[in-house]
């Protein structure tokens, strides 16, 4: 498998032999300036228009649309997380929900102890379902909770050791491929059998809802709506710097060349197990921080995210705008889920057709999804490519990948 | 075809001998009608204290109305007008009351309440009359009904009930109603015997496993002392602890036999829905996502069945299992020849655009016949349980799954191991271009082994149409675990496969009644999840010496 990152440098590379200055500006720019800048300028864009257009006016951005935005940022840093240990490590993670969603609970519980006595019990200690089934102090896992530390803690802590039990005992007895696919799989339905019961203490079928503030700020100002959706994109930006670092260290080589040739790796002598758990740990860490950036913005965390079905979404996110290329994630996760908003409102029927539908072209169609098409759309505008070059960059490539894996041999 | 025809035909001249028989009887009881009307118009004018007697004449006329009364009667539905002293049959319809002639079983004219009144009854008579449809029941020309009437006594027996009992003991003539009635009596014995009676009652009763025979012995070892006992209780005590204990010992034995026997009709729901991903997963290497939806699309196929030929209930199953076979193996050819040969060598890929098709076929049928779950009826012969003992009866349904399931996984290793399909499929499995060489066409023996896997989901469709609602999402239920019992038994082992099946079922149904049901999936699926890392390769690994 190419990886398309190596491609695109190449392809960079390759304008640079040329005195124009586009591409120059192009060597300069690599894909973290340019992601990173988008992200500014629409955050930007997104606050002032917000903020200083009144209502009505062509320029104004309503709450409702923030808030969507900030849905939408989440759901990108979360295919970020796909996107690291499917297009970089090879690891199809069907369960990845389950560390978005883990992240989500532990926000939610924090937003429930946040309520106080502001609940339709008025009990200034209890979450409402709990005084509801009847218990008289909190279970000890909540213990905690009301801190705001504690909960950041939790986030990060909560997926990561879950993915590390799970990474370590997984990876150790090299379960692979499919496998592992159909295990993350198992993983994210046992937890939503178990969030689904009541005795589990995290409010059963109806999850955490009605929260009221977070850290003193009410939920339903809509300056703590933007504010909630321009912490998102920072995370967002900071998370796709953290993705693009780990991508490009000797780390994210090793954990690349385990993708393509794992026993390889093993007999040079690294010990492919140990990159994998510690990349899958990242990934879960950065899907638990979406999953509680989520959950102040839609109000609600229900044991429904744990469903497979949201899990395989992510995966398509990511396929369809480009495994492999970390932008490609992001692209695909906001074109999907506004295709998702614009569909369903229009005609639901016809959602589950079209998404069915894409898996299925952009699988036999696109395998390297929306990113691989952009640089042969740049190709065919920019005109200056002549087809030689084009074979050029392409044997350019075949070569770069020949010596990676010689080198990765040679160690 | 033709013995079908013929069942068919025995059927109908059956039921209408039968039909002809019930003529006969009405001919035959009109004479005693008039003085069962006689004695019923005396009610409204007999006084409570003399009820009794005329209760009893009634019940002796042995009409096929008399049961009628009594129990009308027994139900306080009995009733007569006040203006001519009509005995009728009256039940509250919101403010009036609808009456029926009890003699004639004509339906008058509702009327107020304070035009009837009740033909007068208190807890005595009640009583007597139960024992006297008990006595009609007990001499009833249906065996069942002779059972019922027997187990109604067992559990609260009367006086005149249990003389009925001992005046017909001698004359019943089905076997499991002697025994029934005889263990009445025991029991009768045992609760108002002498000490000797009492104790040849309990040695009698051992082997009976009625549950209101256990009860009575348990109530009568509590209600002895627990000091100071008389020599005649402790003994008493001694043999009661013991026939107890020995039954309490044969009805664990039996609930766990019950265990296993639901485990193994889980097991083999579990063996269907994964038999077909067997085939596709493991002898093709192709993840279907979409396999619950060919079990879906063969559920939908009995509906239809059941729809087109709605007065054929009875033969439907038998129809729908081709059918759906032959809808879902289709649908799968069309699968693997429009996208999955495409993907070849990429599983990933493959997983992903069958879950695209997944998703479509689930709108596509939600669109056709609507989102909402839809019913399919279950022929007679499927109802019912065959009852064993009173602890231990296995219901039809169940029993004849596990059966099918049994056919089909036998019918399809004889496919694999003695057919020459099944020859090109192992070969082709095992190594393709070898396979290739030694001209077996490689594409159509994928289509054709695709079409068997997803036919066989088509079967099992129709056997989980039995037993959950059909409806759009009934594939995606039951994807995760056929998943889990492939990986668990070994891909591409149809042994392994069975053997997973029945013991994933078992344990499930095992840890049921201990953690609760939600909870025993949780537990096995974790358990899953712990034992691949443990042994990826499941529990009957592919020998091989390929690496990855």
């Amino acid at each position: 498998m190419t990886n398309s990152t190596n491609s695109a440098n190449a392809l960079t590379e390759n304008y640079a032999k040329e005195p124009f200055s586009m591409q120059k500006i192009f060597k300069t720019l690599s894909h973290l300036h340019v992601v990173v800048g988008t992200l500014f300028i629409a955050t930007l864009y997104v606050t002032i228009c917000n903020l200083f257009f009144a209502e009505g006016s062509f320029f104004h951005v309503s709450d409702y649309t923030v808030s969507l935005f900030g849905k939408y940022l989440c759901y990108a840093l979360l295919a970020l997380a796909v996107d690291l240990v499917w297009g970089y490590c090879g690891i199809l993670s069907l369960g990845h929900g389950a560390f978005f969603t883990l992240g989500g609970y532990a926000m939610g519980m924090y937003l429930m102890r946040q309520i106080g006595d502001r609940g339709v019990y008025g009990n200034p200690d209890l979450p409402d379902f709990m005084v509801f089934l009847s218990w008289t102090e909190l279970p000890w896992f909540w213990a905690g909770s009301s801190s705001i530390v504690w909960m950041i803690a939790m986030v990060f802590i909560g997926p990561g050791l879950l993915a590390y039990i799970f990474g370590s005992m997984a990876f150790r007895s090299r379960v692979s491929g499919v496998y592992l696919s159909i295990m993350t799989q198992a993983m994210t339905y046992a937890l939503m059998l178990a969030f689904f019961r009541n005795e589990m203490g995290f409010g059963g079928n109806n999850g955490l809802t009605d929260f009221k503030e977070i850290a003193g700020f009410s939920l339903q100002d809509p300056h703590t709506k933007l504010s909630l959706f321009v912490i998102t994109a920072v995370a967002l930006g900071i998370g796709y710097w953290i993705s693009n670092f780990i991508v490009n260290s000797k780390m994210g080589r090793v954990v690349t060349a385990t993708r393509d040739a794992e026993s390889r790796v093993r007999f040079v002598g690294y010990k492919p197990e140990h990159y994998k758990v510690w990349i899958f740990v990242v990934s879960a860490m950065l899907a638990g921080v979406a999953g509680a950036l989520y959950v102040p913005q839609v109000g609600i965390i229900n044991p429904g995210e744990f469903s497979p079905l949201n899990s395989i979404e992510m995966v398509i996110w990511v396929a369809i705008g480009g495994r492999c290329t970390l932008y490609g994630a992001i692209i695909g996760a906001i074109v999907v889920s506004y295709a998702k908003t614009r569909f369903t409102a229009i005609m639901p029927e016809a959602w589950l057709f079209a998404l069915g539908g894409l898996f299925v072209l952009v699988t036999l169609l696109l395998p390297k999804g929306i990113a691989g098409l952009l640089p042969n759309l740049f190709d065919k505008l920019s005109m200056f490519k002549s087809a030689e070059s084009e074979t050029l960059a392409v044997k350019e490539v075949n070569d770069q990948n020949k010596t990676k894996t010689t080198e990765v041999e040679a160690k | 075809m033709k013995r079908l025809f013929s069942v068919l035909l025995s059927c109908i001249i059956s039921w209408q001998a039968l039909a002809n028989t019930q003529d006969m009887s009405t001919v035959e009881s009109t004479h005693t009608d008039s003085t069962l009307s006689q004695l019923v118009n005396q009610l409204p004018t007999t006084k409570l204290n003399k009820m009794s007697p005329l209760l009893e004449k009634i019940a002796e006329t042995r009409n096929d109305k008399t049961r009628g009364v009594l129990k009308a009667m027994m139900e306080g539905d009995l009733y007569y007008l006040k203006t001519d002293k009509t005995v009728v049959l009256a039940l509250k319809e919101e403010s009036l009351y609808s009456i029926t002639n009890i003699l004639t079983a004509e339906a008058l004219a509702p009327v107020k309440k304070s035009k009837l009144r009740k033909v007068k009854t208190n807890n005595r008579l009640r009583g007597d009359i139960r024992s006297f449809i008990a006595k009609i029941d007990l001499t009833d020309p249906n065996k069942a009904v002779r059972e019922q009437a027997v187990k109604q006594l067992l559990d609260n027996s009367s006086k005149s009930g249990l003389a009925a009992i001992q005046s017909l003991i001698t004359t019943e003539t089905d076997d499991e109603v002697r025994e029934l009635m005889h263990v009445t009596l025991l029991l009768n014995q045992l609760k108002t015997g002498t000490h000797h009676e009492v104790m040849a009652a309990i040695t009698q009763l051992e082997d009976t496993l009625e549950p209101s025979v256990n009860n009575t012995m348990v109530k009568m070892l509590a209600a002895l002392p627990t000091n100071n006992k008389t020599p005649e209780q402790k003994a008493l005590a001694a043999s009661l602890t013991k026939v107890i204990s020995s039954i309490e010992d044969k009805r664990s034995f039996f609930g766990i036999i019950e265990n296993i026997f639901f485990g193994l009709s889980l097991g083999s729901v579990l063996l269907l829905a994964a038999i077909g991903l067997t085939i596709t997963f493991g002898v093709m290497g192709v993840i279907n996502m979409a396999h619950g939806e060919m079990m879906m699309l063969g559920a939908y196929t009995t509906y239809v069945i059941q729809l087109a030929f709605p007065n054929l209930i009875e033969y439907s199953l038998l129809m729908a299992v081709p059918a759906a076979f032959l809808v879902s193996g289709f649908v799968g050819i069309i699968i693997e020849r429009g996208v999955i040969r495409y993907l070849k060598g990429r599983p990933l890929e493959t997983l992903l655009a069958t879950f695209g098709i997944s998703l479509i076929l689930q709108q596509l049928v939600r669109t056709i016949f609507s989102p909402l779950n839809r019913q399919v009826q279950a022929p007679e012969w499927m109802t019912g349980s065959w009852v064993i003992n009173p602890v231990f009866s296995l219901t039809y349904n169940r029993l004849y799954i596990i059966i099918f399931s049994l056919m089909v996984f036998f019918t399809l290793l004889l496919i694999l191991k003695k057919s020459s399909l099944g020859l090109h499929v192992r070969a082709v499995s095992q190594n393709r271009d070898m396979a290739r060489a030694l001209s077996i066409k490689s594409d159509r023996v994928d289509a054709i082994t695709f079409g068997l896997g997803s036919g066989i989901a088509g079967v099992a469709g129709v056997v989980l149409s039995q037993l959950t609602n059909v409806g759009p999402n009934l594939g995606q239920a039951y994807i995760i675990d056929s998943f889990l019992v492939v990986v668990f038994g070994g891909v591409g082992n149809l042994w392994g496969t069975l053997v997973a099946a029945m013991s994933l079922g078992s344990i499930n149904k095992f840890l049921e009644p201990v953690v609760g049901s939600v909870l025993a999936n949780i537990i096995v699926l974790v358990g899953l999840v712990l034992f691949i890392q443990k042994r990826p390769k499941g529990l009957f690994p592919q020998k091989g010496r390929a690496a990855d």
